[in-house]
């Protein structure tokens, strides 16, 4: 089979959509989170605990979805200590999100070598199945890539939605914009500003516990060392080609979950020629230039990254 | 007058020993004031008297140390918004607090539903909009970005926001200082129909001809505290200005003098930058003249500024000193021309708050010789340097090595002063130079102004405030939307001539003058 | 409840908040080392004999200070600037494959000059990596944040192809290595018998030629006021781009001084386990020295003790090694804490 034609295969399209599952959800969470106008770094390390978090749940015991809503506790949980030290007490928002990153990264690898300090090979745990959606799943090519995922595929097909929904059509979600755009302004209309953050942002780190945990219950089934590999900092870049848009970031989401899977069978199909470090390169190659064309263009919330004093006027 | 006395109306608002401090400075000293239904009462004072912490505290922003206040006889909780608003508080704040990249109706309808609720009702909000406006000759259209409204019509949505809410007592801070003379007059007429509405309206502001013109008492605010409380019919200019400032100011006076030949001259000068734009913009600069350039905010000035200033390159026509044209404009090569450059906002652009007053003063000279040279800097000479210009200037601060933040506003336009008049600028290129200053620091700056002038500097003087074109510019152009006025001799020009070309009477663009 | 600038700082307050944030992680740990039945005093004192407890284990320290004080300058540097240099493990790893490519036989020179010559091609090789980035900011207002973090992943894969084809070296076993460097390249030793090599005192110079650029150059002090206020610097006429080209320049060069530290002084070959997470840790360096060059000194002292001292107590107490990251993370944090407390005081009105 020659490059080309691995484009229509099904198989290509189902992978595309199932690398992209966890990107969706820490997109959609950052985007969230920034919306509000905080920039949260600590993404890459949510998600490692999260993946952690819900895999050990699982593997102690738990019901599946169980651990999804652990995931997104633990999400939540490190939101919360982000927003306080960046909301209210006005923290380098790029310092405490690294901070967040190597704290639940360092805390997640630590329990897990304390759970299981002798073990060479990761204990596996069973993931949730592929579940087949009755007659759309009979499409040719789409009905393989979109209705036969996993329920937590479709549960980031639904978070797009709800987001969208959440934020144009709520007036949370006009409170959660204009505190990403005026804070002064939100302010002025006797919105609590300090609190939209940080519900914001516990709320975007939720999401992003359960991209996480996507990895260690659905992709894969057991949790190890640098399993995130990136995703996080590659949604941030997805959040910049969206336009802090939900819609956009999902095509993004998937756009970069088709290359990726391209990628991997063009490994098998040239990996004699060309090293296979070329290849892996390419996405994170791929998410520089789609920061490069996206930023000339930039509609990004005003006041990101700017400190809200109340009162400082 | 409305032919009710004062005394026989019912009090709407009380504020009763308002005290508020900030560390060491106290901006509010035990303030009572009454406003009563129906009244339109106008809180004079200079700026930094104390009259928008005043307000700040009524609306929620702030936290007043001591004192209380009472809606309607009912006390009003401090530090809330939310409870403002919800007795009936509207305030139109000085600086606009409108989400530029969100709609209208997005801002006007923030903070009235409930969080909590899944569904927001836009089509009934529209519709309130669109009658609230004509009812008040406040037309917007309620699904245009902010950002792409005029300034005129943002102060409407502004207002708009208040009215949504139900506001029983309207504030509105310094509101005329982005409207035209004319655009000011039909306010006031827009303040006369709210209170036939039955509203009561605190208005401040520190001009006090428009106190006069639309107020029936006034309360005058110095150095935080309440110093008197007139009805408007039996008080004179003299009076308030007496009772606002506490002392004689002499009025800065411009001496006639003959201009000498053009410094700085702009020919067909057209740029564009995002949405701002200047077209077609000629004007020269003479040795010893000052040129005043009127117009409301959002109409090129600031543009014009940094074009001047070497910020920003003209994509065409030529900007020339002393005849010879300039290529590769920055701001290094205009102070390396003798152009010295006064922005317009002291915070962001003039100076860098958490550096030293020293750090500031050699900004545009670090790498002369005098600090140095060679990629060093000797920080022994910039001290002795920054010592002079603070001795100079009267620049009151802690030390030199004391971060700037920490100075009041006219000290910091002072050390700007100092900064780039100290090499006996050629050009002196003054952007909103008073803006936000108390009347003594007002003074300085116009005093320095002027002898510069006197020193033969040729001087573009950009300014929101036509008192302060009139009482010191020798010509006057206008700009409006880009454009540039032909500039005319001080004693050709009236205030309310210069009102109709700020609204675009006399310009090319297609639209005649918008007096709402 | 919101924050108030402080009037004043008296020395109470200056010097209580920082120690009282090391306690604060040192406690946190501690409960930690709790959950795994472990005394947590027995573990603490473990970490410090471990770190230095015995000549052998305080020069361990210094070792490891080594990269950790290069990394903590080029943070620092960056940041002053406002430069969101998230990337010097990938300038760390410019910088040690320049002195592989050039060290390893390319270059018949003698000692003294192929050390320097070395650490020229390293400081290059760092530049260059944060150069594009920084270039993508100022000429497309590319974050730079997200494009130094990406970068780490390409470094790394592009080492790792290095090490499987150009630089491999023929006579190792399988596991992907470079050649050794050339004795004339190597950074001698300082003590006899131990590993604590030249390139800590390089560092410390490094350390002493940044604090004279800060307080006594013009570059310094453009890059703290494009640190500050971009606007206004460039306002005044400073180029801002160009501070920035310059901030790049220096802040790279620093961390892939690093990498040929590491690479010339202590391992002598490159290998994918070159640097455990230097760059990321200078981060936390850089940050509890108060972007302080000479701070950052002590700051790279005390994280590699903790980062020594763990690894000796968990091979005798059995306590995960990863504490050590934990103290560490828990330290920037509560430290950026409490800094933020020495300049505001809390109201909870």
């Amino acid at each position: 089979m020659d490059a080309i034609e691995i484009l229509f295969t099904a198989s290509l399209w189902a992978a595309a959509v199932r690398i992209a599952s966890p990107l969706i959800f820490a997109t959609l969470g950052e985007l969230i989170c920034e919306r509000a106008g905080v920039l949260n770094l600590g993404i890459e390390g949510i998600m490692t605990a999260g993946a952690f978090a819900g895999w050990l749940t699982v593997f102690l015991g738990g019901d599946l979805w169980f651990g999804v809503l652990v995931a997104a506790l633990v999400g939540a949980a490190f939101g919360l200590l982000h927003g306080f030290l960046v909301v209210p007490l006005g923290l380098s928002q790029h310092v405490t999100g690294i901070g967040i990153t190597l704290l639940a990264m360092s805390l997640s690898y630590y329990a897990y070598r304390l759970s299981f300090p002798q073990v060479t090979s990761p204990p596996k745990i069973e993931p949730f199945q592929p579940w087949a959606i009755p007659l759309l799943s009979e499409i040719p090519v789409l009905g393989e890539a979109l209705f036969r995922q996993t329920p937590l595929t479709y549960l980031a097909f639904i978070a797009v939605a709800l987001v969208s929904w959440l934020l144009y059509r709520t007036p949370a979600g006009l409170a959660v914009r204009t505190v990403g755009e005026n804070p002064q302004a939100a302010e002025a209309q006797g919105v609590d500003v300090t609190w939209v953050r940080m519900a914001a942002v516990m709320f975007g780190s939720a999401l992003m516990g359960i991209g996480g945990s996507f990895l260690t219950l659905s992709a894969f089934n057991s949790f190890f060392f640098d399993m995130i590999n990136g995703r996080g900092w590659i949604a941030i870049a997805l959040v910049v080609f969206g336009s802090w848009r939900p819609g956009k970031a999902l095509l993004g989401a998937l756009l970069f979950g088709a290359f990726d899977a391209y990628q991997l069978r063009l490994q098998q199909l040239a990996g004699a020629y060309v090293p296979y470090q070329v290849f892996l390169m390419l996405p994170f190659i791929l998410s520089i230039l789609a920061l490069i064309v996206m930023s000339r263009r930039a509609a990004y919330p005003r006041a990101l990254m700017i400190p809200y004093r109340k009162g400082e006027r | 007058m409305t032919g009710q006395e004062a005394g026989e109306r019912e009090i709407v608002l009380k504020l009763s020993g308002i005290t508020k401090r900030f560390g060491p400075l106290t901006a509010n000293d035990a303030i009572s004031l009454s406003l009563g239904r129906g009244e339109i009462v106008g809180l004079l004072g200079e700026n930094g008297a104390g009259k928008t912490t005043l307000m700040n505290i009524l609306f929620g922003h702030y936290v007043a140390e001591a004192g209380e206040i009472e809606i309607e006889g009912k006390p009003l909780p401090p530090g809330s918004p939310a409870a403002a608003i919800a007795a009936g508080i509207g305030m139109v704040h000085q600086h606009f607090t409108l989400a530029d990249n969100l709609t209208v109706l997005d801002n006007i309808v923030l903070g009235t539903e409930s969080f909590w609720s899944l569904s927001s009702d836009r089509a009934r909000a529209r519709k309130r909009i669109r009658e609230l406006g004509q009812t008040f000759g406040l037309e917007v259209d309620p699904d245009a970005t902010v950002a792409t409204l005029s300034v005129g019509e943002r102060q409407r949505v502004a207002i708009l926001k208040a009215l949504y809410r139900e506001a029983k007592i309207l504030i509105l801070d310094e509101p005329t200082a982005v409207l035209t003379p004319q655009e000011s007059v039909s306010l006031f007429n827009t303040l006369k129909r709210f209170v036939a509405k039955g509203l009561s309206i605190i208005f401040i502001s520190h001009k006090l001809n428009e106190i006069l013109a639309a107020c029936q008492r006034v309360a005058v605010l110095r150095a935080g505290q309440l110093v008197a409380e007139r009805d408007t019919a039996g008080v004179t200019r003299a009076e308030l200005a007496q009772l606002m400032v506490g002392r004689n100011i002499p009025q800065a006076k411009a001496e006639a003098q003959q201009p000498g030949g053009i410094v700085l001259r702009l020919e067909h000068v057209s740029v564009r930058k995002g949405s701002r734009h200047l077209d077609d913009i000629s004007l020269e600069l003479r040795a010893g003249e000052i040129l005043g350039i009127a117009g409301v905010s959002g109409n090129g000035q600031s543009l014009l500024a940094d074009v001047v200033g070497g910020v920003v390159a003209p994509s065409q026509g030529t900007m020339a000193v002393d005849g010879a044209e300039l290529r590769d404009l920055s701001p290094r090569v205009m102070v390396a021309k003798g152009v010295a450059r006064i922005p317009e906002d002291r915070h962001a652009e003039g100076l860098i708050g958490d550096m030293t007053v020293t750090e500031n003063l050699i900004s545009e000279s670090y790498r002369a010789s005098r600090f140095g040279g060679r990629g060093l800097i000797d920080w022994t000479k910039a001290r002795v340097f920054a010592k002079k210009i603070i001795a100079d200037y009267a620049v009151k601060c802690p030390s030199p090595e004391a971060p700037v933040r920490l100075l009041s506003g006219g000290n910091m336009q002072k050390l700007i002063l100092g900064r780039v008049m100290a090499n006996t600028p050629r050009v002196v290129l003054a952007n909103q130079p008073t803006r936000g200053l108390d009347v003594g620091a007002i003074g300085y700056v116009h005093e320095q102004l002027l002898a510069a002038r006197k020193r033969s500097a040729a001087i573009l003087l950009i300014s929101e405030d036509l008192d302060e074109l009139l009482s010191l510019a020798d010509r006057i152009s206008v700009i409006h939307r880009g454009q540039l006025s032909e500039s005319m001799a001080r004693a050709d020009v009236t205030i309310q001539r210069l009102g109709l070309m700020m609204a675009g009477q006399g310009f090319d663009t297609g639209s005649t003058a918008d007096a709402a | 409840m919101r924050l108030e600038p402080r009037a004043d700082r008296p020395l109470a307050i200056l010097i209580g908040y920082p120690v009282a944030a090391i306690a604060a992680s040192v406690i946190f740990c501690a409960l930690l080392v709790m959950l795994s039945d472990v005394s947590p005093f027995s573990v603490l004192w473990l970490i410090f004999k471990g770190a230095a407890g015995s000549q052998f284990a305080f020069l361990e320290t210094l070792t490891r200070a080594t990269p950790l004080i290069f990394t903590g300058l080029a943070v620092a540097v960056a940041f002053r600037a406002k430069l969101w240099n998230i990337g010097a493990e990938a300038q760390l790893y410019a910088g040690a494959v320049m002195t592989v490519v050039f060290g390893t036989g390319f270059l018949p020179l003698p000692q003294p000059i192929l050390i320097p010559v070395l650490m020229a091609a390293a400081m290059f090789g760092g530049a260059l990596m944060l150069s594009v980035p920084t270039f993508l900011k100022t000429r497309f207002g590319v974050d730079e944040v997200v494009t130094t973090l990406l970068l780490n992943f390409v470094a790394v894969l592009f080492v790792s192809m290095l090490l499987e084809g150009l630089l491999k070296d023929p006579m190792a076993l399988g596991w992907p290595q470079s050649r050794k460097v050339i004795p004339e390249a190597q950074l001698p030793k300082l003590v006899e018998g131990r590993r604590l090599h030249l390139g800590f005192v390089i560092a410390i110079l490094a350390a002493i030629m940044v604090w004279f650029i800060d307080r006594k150059s013009a570059l310094g002090y453009e890059m703290r006021a494009v640190g500050h206020n971009p606007k206004a610097a460039s306002f005044a006429g400073i180029p801002v781009n160009s501070v920035l080209a310059k901030t790049a320049l220096l802040s790279g060069g620093l961390a892939g001084l690093a990498g040929m530290s590491e690479v010339a002084g202590l391992r002598g070959n490159l290998t994918l386990d070159l640097s455990p997470g230097f760059g990321y840790t200078g981060i936390v360096v850089a940050m509890l020295a108060l972007l302080h060059p000479m701070g950052v000194i002590a700051a790279a002292i005390f994280v590699a003790a903790v980062f020594v001292g763990a690894d000796a107590m968990s091979r005798s107490a059995g306590v995960p090694s990863y504490i050590a990251h934990v103290m560490v993370a828990v330290s920037l944090l509560s430290m950026v804490t409490a800094v933020m407390m020495t300049r505001y005081r809390m109201r909870w009105r």
